[in-house]
Parts: structure tokens; C-alpha cells; sequence
């Protein structure tokens, strides 16, 4: 089983993944149900810790996503910058039709998604950095904005990781992960009272 | 050195000494006890942590609080059960701290102890008649109804009254008042427990009374929850126009606050909306009502210790300093009277021996996790090794999620400590845990066990189209934890 997982990354990191000891975090697949349904035979989680292991990942396989998905291999990708709890920013490509929560765990960012985006828990809670791509997203739904009402580290650009969808207009967002130890000194970070 | 490469190195250092991992036991199996788990053994190649529970089965209140009609909420338990099934992680169930084991004896066999048992009691109103029959606290409802092996045998008698009298205006009160006006129907498939859908399906409740001693801009429940019991069918919502006026303050919390506008407005549109519909013979009502609070209870002339009422005092508010209105009470009373009532007032954790305890506020005195215990002249003394996460550190409040952030605060301070070289002696870890239980005969259930349980239950449940049916009493929880 692992090794039929491991085939699909490439020799070079599964060296490093080893080296690094990454291997024995190995995740069960997940069940997310909304949004990009054909991309659900997800890879499993390893845990990510270098900057170095996640380049890896796109300088030795650009075709990251085809091995699971159907018909990808045309699929357009974006950029999102995803800003993580240390502050280091994370390149990653994500498909067009992509939720940010399914783009974060196929890179193994660290974002939960406790209730596999049924919209019950605001554990994806992200923050667009810059309020230019805040405004091209779809204004969130009552629903949303009840558990966003929730969300730990609120601020005027917040948004459910699994409800924001990848477009085009979309490509170069900088996303940003609340941290309980951490406040982001950026743009855009403004913490809300509750 | 970055925070990161800090890090890095503290992982590698008990990493590349394998003969000498980093023992943690957490001590609860709720969101906080898995959250950090998850976390220590993501940040800590070396650590090796063992939960345990005083039940048999994992996820705390996810299981016994969450209510059964909010299948979404409990998909949580996807992901614990992933940290269970973690090499590196185990989970003893049927093990209590501060009867099968000491806190002393834990600290003496782990380098990290992290307390996150919860809060298993309940606030007082501190009020005359509160212990009067018929008169519940919310923790032991949602217990019952949720099928806790410690509230099963509770009864509550719901075919004596049409009136139930909840206190408190917070999401655990809205819960409880859903339970007992949503159409059983509704409720049949899901994993309520057995005793609970069969006594709701012969309860003659049909009024709800919801007691706020503040206004509805206060109101502690959140606008998910409140939309949810405001669409419940054949539920008829009552709120008096006049409770919904606004004053200055009043207007200058919602401004501070999206939430609580947010929910506001719901309620208005609530308000507005009340009195349009016709009367129908399955009509049930739910009574949002303001500014009172309960004074004392009524006791019944025709049974004795049984209560019948309960008097309310009219409130106002004042502003405090801090900007936060308060009730004060007017000295204007008026009865109100139901032979059910239920305490929503809020939860509050239980102390143990050997543990720092701030009583007023029911939880553990801390900084950023780590147990204070003492203070001199603002300086704080900490436990070495020992630390709190969830409910039991911060009281009883937040959600799920909360415990996400809160268990990252936690992690974080044992990370700082590792790196301060702390945690130096040798420790006995799961190996000595295991044989002072065997010593004890404490028969532990281990994540198999409990997925003995989970088999069962689902089954039963697929017998009865609901997701589990819920096995409620300790001796059938053990024996299907030890069937074959
Ligand atoms: C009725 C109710 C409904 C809720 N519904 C929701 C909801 O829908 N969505 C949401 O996000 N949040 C909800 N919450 C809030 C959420 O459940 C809490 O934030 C969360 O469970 C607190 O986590 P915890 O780990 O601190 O405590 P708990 O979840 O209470 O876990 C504590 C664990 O410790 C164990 N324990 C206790 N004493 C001992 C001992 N002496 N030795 C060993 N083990 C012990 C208990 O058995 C339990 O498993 C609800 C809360 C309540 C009360
Ligand atoms: N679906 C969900 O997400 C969900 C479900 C259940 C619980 N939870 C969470 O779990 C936590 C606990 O919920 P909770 O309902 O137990 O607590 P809570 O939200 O703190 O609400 C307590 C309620 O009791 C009132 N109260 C307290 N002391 C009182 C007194 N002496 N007299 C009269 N009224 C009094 C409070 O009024 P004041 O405001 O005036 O103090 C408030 O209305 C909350 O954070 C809640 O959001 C979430
Ligand atoms: S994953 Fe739970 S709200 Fe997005």
C-alpha cells in the first residue's frame, strides 16, 4: 500500500521523505465531499517540514495532481502563496475547480478541516492577504459567514479554506494561516473583536 | 536562530536518540486532548504520547455534547481517530486520573503531562429550591439524551407538563431546546439514544421557554445555531417586540461585534415574523425571553421536593467599565411555571488532588498552557512538565475549533521548555503506565477496543436506519470493548 503511494511521488523525494523520517506519518486518504468531487482518491498527508521537501515536490513532479485525478493533465493550475503559522510562504499550483482546504492537504500545508468542509467547524479559516483578491471573490453565503463568525483570528478578509474555489482570477492569492503564537505584521491582518 | 531551525533541532535531538523519546500523556480524549496530541507528534519526532479516558470510548464531548441532530460536527472525529491509529500515539480508555491513577504517579512516569479533561460539573445559580425534583442541569440532559453511560438511568419525566423552562440563552440551551421541539420523526435517524428518541416520542412538551438575563443583543448563542432552531417545522418562535429595542450601547456592541448584529437581526426578523401563523393541533412554541433572571424556584403544593416555577426578576443593564453591560436586577418579580427546568448556565471542570485550581472560574490557572502554581508579585510559578489544553484551561467555553488554537498555545510552551532542556531525567513512559494498571487491575480499553464498540454500534444503528445506536451502560461499553 505504501509503496503503491510512494510511486506516485518519485524516487528522489521518497529518499528524502525517508531521510527525513516522513514516512511513517502517512494519513488515510480523505472524504471531502463538496466541491471538486473528481479529485476525492486524495493523496495521503506526509508531514511537510522544509522548505526544501516542497520544492522538491514541484521541481520533480510537475504532474503532481495527475497520478489521482481523471483528466488533469490539460486541467489550467494557479499559483496560491499559502503564508503558513511560521510566516514562510508556500508556492503551490492548484487546478482550476480546486478548493484552497483540498489544495492544502494535497501540499501538506498544515490547514485542518476538521468537518471536511460541511461548513461545521472553521478550522480551514484563511486570510487573503491583500484586499485587491478579497474583493474578486464571490461574496460568502450566510452560512459561511455564520461559522466565519466563529473563526479564531477573525479579520475584514477571511475567508473558509473550503469554500473558496480556485479560478483564474485567483492565480498569485497569498493566503495566510492564523496562528495562535504568531500575528502576521502584514497587510490585511487586522484581528476583529468579537 | 529562526524559530523554525530551533525547532528543526529540538526534533532532531530526540529524534537521533532513540533510547530516550520524550513521554507525553494527555489526559482526556476530547477535541483538546487530540488536537494536541496532533500537534506534539507533528513538531516532535521523538515524542511518544499515550491519551487516556476515564471512559471507554474517545472524543469527549464531541460524542457525549454535540448534538445528535449535527452529524456534520461529529466528521472530527475522522481525523482524531487518524491521530489515535498515529505509530506513536495510543489511547487507554477506562482509565480515570485521581482514582485509577494519582496525578503525582503520572508526572513520576511521563516527562509531559497535559491535562485536558473538560469540565464535568456544573455552574450554580446559587438560588433557593435548586435542588427541587424535576430540575436539571443541561450537562445532565444532553448526557441522557446523548447516551453518556454515566446519565442514562436519568428519567426526566417529560409527560407530566407542556412547558419546559431552560436558563441561560447560550448554543447548549438552544441544543436542549431543539431536542424537545423537533419532530421525533426528524430525530429517529440520528444517534440519539434509544431511551432518549422513546421518551421524547411520549413527551407532552410543547412550550419552550428560553431565560435571558440579559438582552438580545447579548445573547450568547451563535447565528448558525440560531437559524437552525428558528426553521425547526410546526415551531412557532415568540419574542416581545418590545425586548427587541436597542439602546446606545447597545448599538455600539453590535458595531464592535459582526456576530452579535448578526444575530440580532435574526432575531428581529424573528420577532417581526412571530403571531403570522395559523394555530395547528402538533403547534409547538419557543419563547425567546429577555431581561430576567431567576430569583428562586417554586415548589409544588401537590408533590412535595418537586418544583412547579420558577421567579424571575425584570433586569436592566449596566455599563461596566470595561465597556461590558451587565443585568442588574429592578426589584420587579413575576412567576413562571413548568415542572421541567433545565440549568444552561454553563459547565464548569472538576478539581483533582495534587492540582492548582482557580475555583471561581472553574478551570486550571495557567500561562500559555503551563499550570501555575503560584503567584508572587505578578511573577508566575509554573509545574514543571505539567500543562492544561481545552476547557479544563480556558472554562467552558469556545468550540471545537477553539481547542485547535488553544492546543497550538500549549504545544507551543512544551516546544519552548524542550528547548530549555527541561525534560532531562529518564521516564518509564506507556511501559510503567501499563503495569501500574496491571497492578491495579484496571482493565484499560485500548483504540481497538473501542473500534470493537464503534462496529457494534454501527451495526445496531444499520438495524435501525440511524447512523449508531449508542450502547449506554458501562457493562455493555466494556463487553463489546473485550468481545472477540
Ligand atoms: C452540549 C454541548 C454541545 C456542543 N456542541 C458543539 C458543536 O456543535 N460544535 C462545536 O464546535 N462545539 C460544540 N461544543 C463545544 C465543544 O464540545 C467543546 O469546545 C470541546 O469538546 C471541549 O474540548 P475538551 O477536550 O476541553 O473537553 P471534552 O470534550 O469534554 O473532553 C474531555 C474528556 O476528558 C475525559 N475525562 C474527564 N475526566 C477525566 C478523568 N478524571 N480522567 C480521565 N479522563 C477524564 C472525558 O471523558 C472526556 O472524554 C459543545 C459543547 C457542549 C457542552
Ligand atoms: N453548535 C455549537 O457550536 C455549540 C453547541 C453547544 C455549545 N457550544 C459552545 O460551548 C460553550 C458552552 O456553551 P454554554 O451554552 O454552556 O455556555 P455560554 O455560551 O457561556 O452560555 C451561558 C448562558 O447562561 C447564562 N448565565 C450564566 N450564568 C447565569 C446566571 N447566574 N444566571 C442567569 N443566567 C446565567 C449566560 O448569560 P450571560 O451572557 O448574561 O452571562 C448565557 O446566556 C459555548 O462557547 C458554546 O458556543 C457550541
Ligand atoms: S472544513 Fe469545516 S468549515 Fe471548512
Amino acid at each position: 500500500m505504501l509503496g503503491h503511494r510512494i510511486s506516485r511521488f518519485g524516487s528522489a523525494i521518497v529518499k528524502q521523505l525517508a531521510r527525513e523520517g516522513y514516512l511513517s506519518a502517512t494519513y488515510g486518504t480523505r472524504n471531502l465531499q463538496r466541491s471538486y468531487g473528481h479529485y476525492l482518491p486524495s493523496l495521503p498527508m506526509v508531514q511537510r517540514q522544509t522548505r526544501t521537501s516542497q520544492e522538491a515536490f514541484f521541481l520533480n513532479n510537475h504532474r503532481f495532481y495527475t497520478a489521482s485525478a481523471t483528466s488533469s493533465d490539460e486541467t489550467e493550475k494557479i499559483t496560491i502563496i499559502f503564508v503558513d503559522k511560521d510566516g514562510e510562504e508556500i508556492p503551490v499550483k492548484v487546478p482550476i475547480g480546486m478548493s484552497v482546504l483540498e489544495a492544502a492537504h494535497e501540499n501538506d500545508i498544515d490547514l485542518e478541516g476538521a468537518c471536511e468542509a460541511s461548513l461545521a467547524c472553521s478550522t480551514c479559516h484563511v486570510i487573503v492577504m491583500d484586499t485587491e483578491y478579497y474583493n474578486k471573490l464571490e461574496e460568502p453565503t450566510d452560512e459561511e459567514n455564520d461559522m466565519l463568525d466563529l473563526a479564531f483570528g477573525l479579520t475584514e478578509t477571511s475567508r473558509l479554506g473550503c469554500q473558496v474555489i480556485a479560478s483564474p482570477e485567483l492565480d498569485g492569492v497569498r493566503l495566510a494561516i492564523p496562528s495562535a503564537t504568531r500575528n502576521f505584521a502584514v497587510d490585511g491582518f487586522v484581528p476583529k473583536p468579537h | 536562530m529562526s524559530r523554525y531551525l530551533a525547532r528543526y533541532m529540538v526534533s532532531r535531538y530526540f529524534s537521533s536518540v532513540p533510547s530516550r523519546p520524550l513521554h507525553v500523556c494527555v489526559v482526556g480524549s476530547g477535541p483538546a486532548g487530540f488536537y494536541t496530541a496532533d500537534k506534539l507528534l507533528k513538531a516532535h519526532e521523538g515524542a511518544r504520547v499515550d491519551i487516556i479516558d476515564r471512559l471507554p470510548t474517545p472524543f469527549g464531548l464531541v460524542r457525549s455534547g454535540v448534538a445528535p441532530d449535527h452529524p456534520e460536527t461529529k466528521i472530527a472525529i475522522n481525523q482524531f481517530s487518524r491521530v489515535a491509529q498515529h505509530e506513536r500515539c495510543s489511547f487507554y480508555g477506562n482509565v480515570k486520573l485521581g482514582s485509577d491513577l494519582l496525578l503525582s504517579e503520572l508526572r513520576d512516569l511521563y516527562h509531559v503531562v497535559v491535562l485536558a479533561y473538560g469540565a464535568e460539573s456544573d455552574k450554580d445559580l446559587g438560588i433557593p429550591g435548586e435542588t427541587l425534583s424535576g430540575i436539571y442541569s443541561a450537562r445532565e440532559f444532553v448526557w441522557w439524551y446523548n447516551g453518556h453511560p454515566d446519565y442514562s438511568g436519568l428519567k426526566p419525566d417529560l409527560k407530566s407538563t407542556d412547558t419546559a423552562v431552560i436558563l441561560g440563552q447560550g448554543n447548549v440551551a438552544l441544543d436542549v431546546a431543539r431536542i424537545l421541539l423537533r419532530p421525533t420523526t426528524e430525530l429517529a435517524s440520528t444517534d440519539i439514544a434509544r431511551h432518549a428518541l422513546s421518551a421524547l416520542e411520549e413527551s407532552s412538551i410543547r412550550k419552550v421557554f428560553l431565560i435571558g438575563r440579559r438582552g438580545p443583543v447579548q445573547a450568547a448563542l451563535t447565528a448558525k445555531e440560531l437559524r437552525e432552531v428558528l426553521g425547526i417545522k410546526n415551531v412557532h418562535i415568540r419574542i416581545k417586540e418590545s425586548d427587541m429595542s436597542v439602546t446606545p450601547a447597545d448599538e455600539e456592541e453590535m458595531k464592535n461585534s459582526r456576530a452579535r448584529k448578526r444575530i440580532y437581526e435574526l432575531l428581529s426578523k424573528a420577532a417581526a415574523a412571530a403571531g403570522t401563523s395559523k394555530s395547528d393541533p402538533d403547534q409547538r412554541e419557543l419563547h425567546f425571553v429577555f431581561f430576567r433572571q431567576p430569583d428562586r424556584f417554586l415548589e409544588s403544593n401537590e408533590r412535595k421536593g418537586y418544583v412547579s416555577g420558577v421567579n424571575l426578576e425584570k433586569t436592566i443593564l449596566d455599563s461596566t467599565e470595561s465597556g461590558k453591560q451587565i443585568a442588574v436586577g429592578t426589584g420587579e418579580f413575576e412567576d413562571l411555571n413548568g415542572s421541567l427546568m433545565l440549568k444552561a448556565i454553563g459547565y464548569k471542570s472538576v478539581p483533582i488532588n495534587g492540582l492548582p485550581f482557580d475555583h471561581k472560574k472553574g478551570a486550571v490557572p495557567n500561562v500559555s498552557g503551563r499550570v501555575v502554581s503560584q503567584t508572587l508579585e505578578n511573577l508566575s510559578q509554573t509545574e514543571p512538565g505539567l500543562y492544561v489544553c481545552g476547557w479544563l484551561k480556558r472554562g467552558p467555553v469556545g468550540i471545537i475549533a477553539t481547542n485547535l488554537y488553544c492546543a497550538e498555545e500549549t504545544v507551543g510552551s512544551i516546544s519552548e521548555d524542550i528547548e530549555k532542556g527541561v525534560f532531562k531525567s529518564s521516564k518509564a513512559g506507556s511501559k510503567g503506565l501499563m503495569q501500574l494498571l496491571e497492578k491495579r487491575e484496571v482493565k484499560k480499553v485500548d483504540f481497538s477496543g473501542w473500534e470493537k464498540i464503534d462496529a457494534k454500534e454501527q451495526q445496531m444503528g444499520n438495524e435501525r436506519n440511524k447512523p449508531r445506536e449508542k450502547l449506554v451502560t458501562w457493562k455493555d461499553l466494556l463487553a463489546a470493548a473485550a468481545a472477540n
